[in-house]
């Protein structure tokens, strides 16, 4: 990026609750399904039907906004977006607009080794539209999928306090993170339960005063996010540079040709006339309600940070690193309970496992590695009944077939030769065939102590404990 | 006795059943309907099934009510699964609902036999039901004159006998208007009090569901039977339904009666409000207190009315585009130009006229001057009430400021059929329940109807009341002639 300008990025992001049913009617929100099996007269817009609200996903709502450390408004309304579209049943969106649920929180994120607050403007509920299909059937003919229609929705609002897409990336992975913590929303941006737009603006540095914004539409990965934040930031000021200014407008990311598309100028934006949704009575919402959802909250990840730091001795990026997935902490507070070596047990998944799903592109939730596998593993090395180089060896077959380190090590005889009377007689044997470097050695040259380990190792097919190896090793170089 | 109190001695007693009944109706449907047009579809096979089933439930002396075997008819904006919901539009011809309205499940539930659907203004919009899409209703008082709308159609079949009774629906004065107009009984219960599931909606913070009946006491058995929460509409309120007919009979002594000087006098035709005044000094000689009263916000009431009832009808309305349901146009093009060809092929000049005010009130620029403004005029209106409702137990006002006019008299002049809602929209507005029980006819013989307004959740009072007057009036056994009633 050029040096002389800085972006000004926000986004919105709306997140698909967990929930087992709609919104407003008890339809099944579950993803799959057969088109137009999961609907009825409210979520269809059938005339004489009407919504009602899903507690269970105000509750959830209540989690994301707590965990963002929004006020919870205690009256909060539902209104009307006004616009037609097919998939679109009743001709307007239930959703919040000028009195949501959760205003004024933030998140806290960490960009090349610094922490910065990033402001959430606002969480409200809303419900989703049904899905249009183009690319099917007759080339006149479009397809309309109302299983999606009235599945719940929080849309979190931020501040434009993002200054560059890694931010931006970084903020989003975090929510994510919080999302998937709190059991409300399973993150999963291929299937959209996930799904970001941005606001983007550029201005000299040093400037106070805002640019012409563009809207950024369905940046559904955090590749497509970070990519089109950074071809659009280029666009914006190569437009500025050659004397230009910024048209305001919604765009929309095309990843193959990799590059943003006009959607909608401002003047073809639409007027959504939103009002009062007079179906649904204001949502109220009381301290005590507030307070159990509070108390029933999980471990964030800051929390989570605090104590693998504090209780468990973890270097600050460990403990980053480990809780920056719900799945990532879970798997390693399962293995520390396991095997109590809490150091060592993060160090294997940081480089060891990360390393391994990290270069061959591989999801977490692919591993076949349980937590107790792991932590067995660590404790064989701990007991030395392996050396910690085989065990590298064992970590790679346990990560290609999911089997037990203890029946990998039978199998293959990898476990490591303890026996000292064994080993010692072995130690005669070579020195005894070895007299002109025994003799070298006593003369002072011990750099040929390396040797003598790396002659046992070779007989032992490097099984030998290589600590007792040393020991023994030492006393008969010395003894005579 | 009312209408059903005395129809429920004879099917008790056994000298009438309900099949029997259902076919005089039916009968009497085929007989006068064609000159009404209060029908727009009679369930001849439907209603026989249900007439059948409530005398076997008679006969096994199972789970029978006070409309077991009642033929009634259901306003045409209010879903019977089995039957078309056409809301008298275009637009929703063919249209046939999946699921029953609750008010509908309700009646079903209770025994009570449909007859049909009645005709209407299209999607409730209007005052005389001449804006219905399959040609409008005649007044049984006077054919050349309309009956009143929007459930113009209902208060028709109940007038001429058609029905014993029926369901209507209330927006703006839509249940009390008609039934002044054609000399019957209609009430609509406070917001809240009646589950809208299943009513299409015209506008969604002022449609209320209420009986049009032949009498007081018949209008609160069938409140009865609808009242009461419904999980399926969160405006329906959660709160216990009281016995409507506890105190239909008691004195109205010490009563005290509000009449608000703002509903008398200017707009409202001499004889009208003679006649109310008259009804007025009755009420007083049965022991009520009348005390004066002001609403200065009423005024205002109309033009917050037409504000707030086409804003929120333009989202309501969105739904009808052609594409799941309802008309959809031939012509093919782009998806803007279905959506105009079908919505305007589908939609009637009224309906049209509404969507389009509503959509400029809700109009960016426009929200604050027009929507939110009537918003809080809204809530002065209701508070003139609240305060009144200190002084007084209910409010007593004509229901019109005219009785029926002659058909197409208003028809060119929008704003002139808007007035006919000036006595009955505030009520609306500030969710309060309200009757129109007749009172009188003026010198061409056509009816008169007082209105009767009560605080919010309390029809039981204002039922007390209506039933008093009505008792002790004979208004409410005028019939109009040539229809056979009384025979």
């Amino acid at each position: 990026m050029t040096t002389a300008y800085e972006a000004i990025i926000g986004l919105e992001v709306h997140a698909q609750l967990l929930t087992t049913s709609k919104l407003f009617c008890g339809c099944s929100t579950a993803f799959g399904a057969p088109p137009n099996s999961n609907i009825c007269p409210v979520c269809t817009g059938q005339p004489g039907a009407l919504p009602v609200l899903n507690q269970r996903a105000v509750e959830f709502a209540i989690r994301a906004g707590l965990a963002l450390h929004c006020r919870i408004a205690p009256v909060s309304l539902f209104a009307r977006k006004n616009y037609f579209y097919p998939d679109l049943p009743k001709g307007y969106q239930i959703s919040q607009y000028d009195q949501p649920l959760c205003l004024g929180g933030h998140l806290d994120i960490s960009c090349d080794g610094e922490a910065k607050r990033i402001t959430i403007l606002r969480i409200h509920m809303e419900e989703d539209a049904g899905k249009s299909t183009h690319d099917i059937g007759q080339a006149t003919t479009s397809h309309v999928d109302l299983n999606r229609a009235c599945v719940p929705l929080i849309e979190i609002v931020s501040g434009p306090d993002l200054r560059s897409p890694q931010e931006a990336g970084q903020y989003l992975r975090a929510l994510r993170a919080i999302l998937m913590y709190l059991h409300i929303c399973d993150g999963n941006m291929e299937e959209g339960s996930l799904r970001c737009d941005a606001n983007i603006s550029i201005r000299p540095k040093g400037s106070t005063v805002f640019g012409t914004r563009t809207e950024l539409k369905n940046l559904n990965s955090f590749r497509f996010l970070e990519r089109a934040l950074a071809y659009e930031i280029e666009r914006q000021i190569d437009v500025v540079s050659a004397g230009g200014t910024v048209v305001q407008e919604t765009l929309l990311w095309d990843e193959k040709r990799g590059r943003t598309l006009s959607m909608r100028s401002k003047e073809e934006a639409h007027d959504y006339r939103y009002f009062p949704d007079p179906d649904l009575p204001p949502l109220v919402v009381d301290d005590a309600m507030i307070g159990a959802i509070r108390a029933a909250l999980p471990e964030l990840p800051e929390a989570k940070m605090a104590r693998y730091t504090g209780e468990f001795g973890l270097s600050a990026y460990d403990a980053r690193v480990l809780t920056s997935e719900k799945a990532l902490a879970t798997f390693f507070e399962h293995a520390v309970t396991a095997h109590r070596a809490p150091k060592k047990i993060a160090n294997w998944i940081t480089t060891e496992l990360l390393g391994r799903l990290n270069a061959r592109g591989e999801s977490f939730e692919s591993l076949r590695i349980t937590p107790p596998q792991l932590a067995g593993l660590v404790a064989l090395v701990d007991e030395g009944t392996i050396s910690g180089k085989m065990a590298k060896q064992v970590f790679d077959t346990m990560y290609a077939t999911g089997e037990a380190p203890q029946a990998i090590i039978a199998r293959e005889g990898l476990s490591q030769v303890s026996d000292s009377a064994a080993l010692e007689t072995m130690i005669d044997e070579l020195l005894a065939t070895q007299s002109a470097q025994v003799a070298a050695y006593r003369q002072g040259k011990t750099n040929l102590f390396g040797f003598f380990v790396g002659q046992i190792m070779k007989k032992t097919a490097g099984r030998a404990n290589p600590a007792l190896v040393n020991a023994l090793l030492r006393k008969k170089l010395e003894e005579e | 006795m009312s209408r059903i109190r005395t129809l429920q001695k004879q099917l008790a007693a056994g000298t009438l059943t309900s099949v029997a009944l259902t076919e005089r109706y039916l009968a009497r449907i085929r007989e006068y309907n064609p000159g009404l047009h209060a029908y727009l579809h009679t369930a001849e096979a439907f209603a026989l099934e249900l007439a059948h089933r409530a005398d076997e439930r008679r006969r096994n002396d199972r789970d029978v009510t006070p409309l077991t075997g009642i033929p009634l008819s259901i306003k045409d904006v209010m879903h019977v699964h089995g039957l078309p919901t056409t809301c008298a539009s275009k637009i929703l011809e063919h249209f046939h609902p999946t699921y029953h309205a609750t008010t509908v499940a309700r009646l079903l539930d209770a025994g009570a036999v449909i007859l049909g659907k009645t005709n209407m203004d299209e999607f409730a919009m209007g005052a005389s039901n001449e804006h219905s899409a399959y040609g409008a209703v005649r007044n049984p008082w006077d054919p050349a004159r309309i009956p009143g709308g929007s459930s113009g159609g209902s208060a028709a079949a109940v007038s001429a006998d058609l029905c014993v009774a029926s369901l209507g629906s209330d927006t703006g004065g839509s249940i009390r208007q008609p039934a002044a107009f054609c000399g019957i009984v209609g009430l609509k219960p406070t917001y809240g009090r009646v589950s809208r599931y299943g009513l299409v909606a015209f506008a969604s913070s002022l449609d209320q569901i209420g009986p049009m009946t032949q009498s007081v006491e018949d209008a609160a058995l069938i409140l009865q039977q609808i009242a009461g929460h419904d999980p399926a509409d969160s405006t329906a309120r959660n709160i216990p339904v009281p016995d409507f007919s506890a105190r239909l009979g008691d004195e109205i002594a010490g009563v005290r009666i509000g009449i608000p000087e703002e509903y008398f006098g200017e707009g409202i035709d001499a004889p009208v409000e003679a006649t109310v005044r008259t009804a007025i000094a009755h009420l007083e000689s049965l022991g009520a207190t009348t005390v004066k009263i002001h609403l200065p916000h009423t005024r205002y009431a109309v033009p917050c009315y037409y504000i707030i009832a086409p804003a929120e009808a333009s989202a309501n309305l969105a739904r009808y585009d052609g594409v799941r349901f309802g008309h959809r146009a031939a012509a093919r093009g782009n998806l803007h130009d279905l959506y105009c060809a079908s919505r305007s092929e589908g939609f009637g000049p009224e309906v049209t006229r509404r969507i389009m005010i509503g959509t400029y009130v809700l109009s960016s620029g426009y929200y604050d001057a027009y929507y939110k403004k009537a918003q809080q005029v809204r809530t002065l209106i209701a508070r003139d009430f609240a305060e009144a409702f200190t002084q007084v137990d209910v409010i007593c006002t004509p229901t019109t400021p005219h009785v029926a006019f002659r058909a197409g008299e208003r028809l060119d002049d929008p704003l002139q059929m808007y007035l006919a809602d000036i006595c009955t929209s505030s009520c609306n507005l500030a969710g309060l329940p309200g009757i129109s029980v007749p009172c009188g006819v003026n010198a061409d013989g056509m009816p008169i109807g007082l209105q009767l307004l009560g605080r919010p959740m309390d029809e039981v009072t204002l039922l007390q009341v209506a039933y008093a007057y009505e008792q002790s009036t004979s208004w409410h056994r005028h019939h109009p002639p040539h229809y056979g009633i009384g025979a």
